[in-house]
């Protein structure tokens, strides 16, 4: 890529939520007012210690923070290769890292005075993080999920009506994760006057991105204090998932700045890259959608196609900005894993650890099966398990025994 | 630079009439009905055409015109093709101001330079882009003032008189008021509260404030023309439109009178209005 190298990658954005040409806040009028407050509200809390201080309060212990950095031994061992880490996101309260970013934003929102959430899920853990924090807080939630989602996480779905949230089924367009966000983006422009949209990725318009980010960097930085406690070093490389890419941005972005630290982002390649697949990086291209420029899958008309992915955390045509341009400017690999090589990996890492992945890290888990061997022993490889497939389970023993 | 914008909007100003604004969705339900509807527009009474660009993921729209977008796409339209229809149009109609209307992918995917000057010599006198706020004015709308073309920005109830300038600084031909927060087609629009908006827009600019969102019956439009220097007409035409197709949802011998009488109707409710006076 000819794109110049910056002193730092961490940076960004500029004033206006561009990173390098992506990024941005292409919204109707009517939201522009309400991501410019936004904006301020999250200046306003960043430099207030209260805000800090509470937030850490809740992560510690309602959230379970911080979550374990796990040494997978059998999983190395059957490698043969680097010595792989598990970051166990997996193991906070509603089972994902979706809780990092909910729980910053329900904070913003209640120092905004908005009474009404809204939020989009694809997996539905970014909607049960969501359902949980309003029970917490005693805010109305309403839940848009495409109605194909919503036949395929059945258990998520349960949850978010026990935590006295409302789902909303979708039923425009292809009825997953991008008509959901088109429907919340509906709601949110005709309730402007007191509902606050609970943005469950790193993508959308300034400053969701950014404080997204922020909010899931906790990740990478207890990830570099955990490995600096038991190994006395920085990891050699990290691996996360991307769907939108709000797990991996958390864990990456503390790391950018280490030149020592090679970075994984690993798509869903579906069916693979030459048929249906949701990888935005390696089958598409620069584009608009939901409020910022990001690499999309498109067709010669601009119009957006239909991505798939065997989970639905990952099956939207986009991924977030900063994802966009970490690629273009060469910082981060992304790599794709298909549906089939993320059931395989979803199985291997149950069996060897005892631990059963959701089938958006089984992703990650995937290109850690093919990266891990070809690696020394002493090289210290870190994986983001975003979350538990307690969720999948129905879904995969339905794919396992033959019946999808 | 003038274009058919300003001369119609000074021609109506003369009659001390409001114009009538008609929007559908190019290529619904399939490119040559779609031509025959927008030619039909000016003669049942439609004083400015806003023609729809359609897109897979309308964010601001309502189901009836998504569906109205599908509907187009099922049927092969694209971008180029809604230049095309334009292009037809211009070759028997040389006055009536025609906006496209629509988000900004395709175009950006299209090119703006290229677009920008295809649209212009096809006869496109205007684009209303929905997700293109002051805040990205580099993308598209500098370029297309310098290319002659009026940039329509949409005002919101949410818009405050802090931020009306900025909104306003690079808007020509007219402003389109959207007189809820919402999408298309949803809620019907307060009359009054209209009027006062309308009023607070005309203290920061000269330009014609046009409202839509919510119109729906001739009553409604000869309500808000007697508020504002126009009114907006879409999701109704488009409901007429569908409500006219067979099964397959295919267009019948009765399409494009449908959406020509409800023109007509709608029509006669602005004209019937008594014009606020300046």
């Amino acid at each position: 890529m000819n794109v110049a190298k910056p002193n730092s990658y961490r940076s960004g954005p500029d004033e206006r939520g561009h990173f390098g040409i992506f990024g941005g806040r292409f919204v109707a009028e009517t939201l522009m007012p309400l991501i410019l407050d936004l904006e301020k509200a999250y200046t306003a809390a960043k430099a207030d210690p209260a805000f800090q201080a509470e937030m850490n309060g809740y992560l510690k212990n309602y959230v379970g923070r911080p979550s374990p950095l796990y040494f997978a031994e059998r999983l190395t061992e059957h490698l043969g290769g680097a010595k792989i880490y598990l970051k166990r996101e997996e193991l906070n309260h509603t089972g994902s890292h979706k809780v990092n970013n909910v729980l910053g934003q329900i904070m913003l929102a209640r120092r905004m005075g908005k009474k009404r959430i809204i939020a989009e899920t694809g997996a539905g853990q970014h909607g049960v993080a969501t359902a949980t924090l309003c029970a917490r807080f005693g805010l109305e939630c309403v839940v848009y999920m495409g109605a194909v989602d919503v036949e395929r996480q059945q258990p998520n779905v349960i949850r978010m009506e026990m935590l006295g949230a409302k789902v909303m089924p979708v039923q425009s367009g292809t009825r997953t994760l991008k008509d959901a966000m088109n429907e919340a983006l509906r709601d949110w422009v005709t309730n402007v006057h007191n509902t606050f949209y609970c943005i469950g990725t790193v993508a959308g318009p300034h400053p969701y991105p950014t404080l997204v980010r922020d909010f899931q960097s906790i990740i990478g930085n207890e990830t570099r204090a955990q490995m600096q406690e038991i190994e006395g070093r920085l990891p050699d490389s990290l691996v996360a998932c991307i769907g939108g890419g709000s797990n991996a941005m958390g864990l990456f972005h503390p790391f950018l700045d280490d030149p020592t630290v090679e970075i994984f982002g690993v798509e869903a390649a579906g069916h693979g890259l030459t048929q249906l697949h949701a990888a935005s990086i390696a089958g598409g291209r620069p584009g608009v959608l939901h409020g910022n420029r990001t690499y999309l899958l498109m067709d010669a008309d601009g119009q957006i196609q239909d991505a798939h992915s065997i989970s639905a955390g990952l099956d939207y045509p986009g991924i977030g900005p900063e994802h966009s341009w970490l690629h273009e400017v060469g910082r981060v690999n992304y790599l794709s894993a298909t549906d089939d090589e993320a059931l395989a990996a979803f199985q291997l890492l149950s069996k060897l650890e005892g631990i059963i992945p959701a089938l958006e890290p089984a992703h990650a888990i995937a290109k850690v099966m093919e990266l891990a061997p070809k690696r020394p022993r002493d090289h210290l490889m870190v994986v983001n398990l975003s979350g538990r497939g307690d969720k999948d389970v129905p879904q995969v023993g339905d794919i396992l025994r033959g019946k999808k | 630079m003038t274009t058919r914008i300003d001369t119609r909007f000074a021609e109506l100003k003369s009659q001390g009439r409001s114009a009538f604004v008609t929007y559908v969705m190019a290529g619904d339900p399939d490119a040559a009905t779609s031509l025959n509807i927008v030619k039909a527009l000016p003669k049942a009474g439609a004083d400015v055409i806003e023609l729809g660009i359609p897109f897979t993921d309308p964010m601001a729209d309502g189901p009836s015109i998504q569906a109205a977008g599908l509907r187009a796409l099922k049927a092969g339209m694209t971008l180029k093709k809604t230049l095309d229809l334009v292009r037809d149009f211009r070759k028997d109609d040389n006055v009536t101001p025609l906006v496209l209307m629509g988000y900004y992918n395709p175009i950006y995917i299209y090119g703006v330079d290229k677009f920008l000057t295809d649209a212009k010599s096809a006869g496109v006198d205007g684009l209303i882009i929905v997700d293109l706020p002051p805040e990205e004015d580099d993308e598209l709308c500098i370029p297309a003032l310098k290319a002659g073309l009026n940039f329509i920005r949409l005002a919101t109830p949410t818009t405050d008189d802090k931020r009306l300038p900025a909104v306003l600084a690079n808007t020509s031909g007219f402003v389109y008021y959207v007189s809820i927060a919402g999408i298309t087609g949803a809620a019907a629009a307060d009359a009054n509260a209209v009027g006062e908006a309308v009023a607070r827009i005309k203290r920061h600019t000269r330009l014609p404030i046009c409202v839509g969102f919510g119109i729906r019956t001739p009553e409604a439009a000869r309500a808000i023309a007697e508020k504002a220097d126009g009114s907006v007409v879409g999701t109704a035409l488009v409901d007429a439109l569908k409500n006219s197709l067979d099964a397959e949802g295919r267009a019948t011998a009765k399409t494009v009178n449908a959406v020509a009488e409800l023109t007509a109707a709608l029509a006669q409710g602005v004209k019937g209005a008594q014009q606020a006076a300046e």
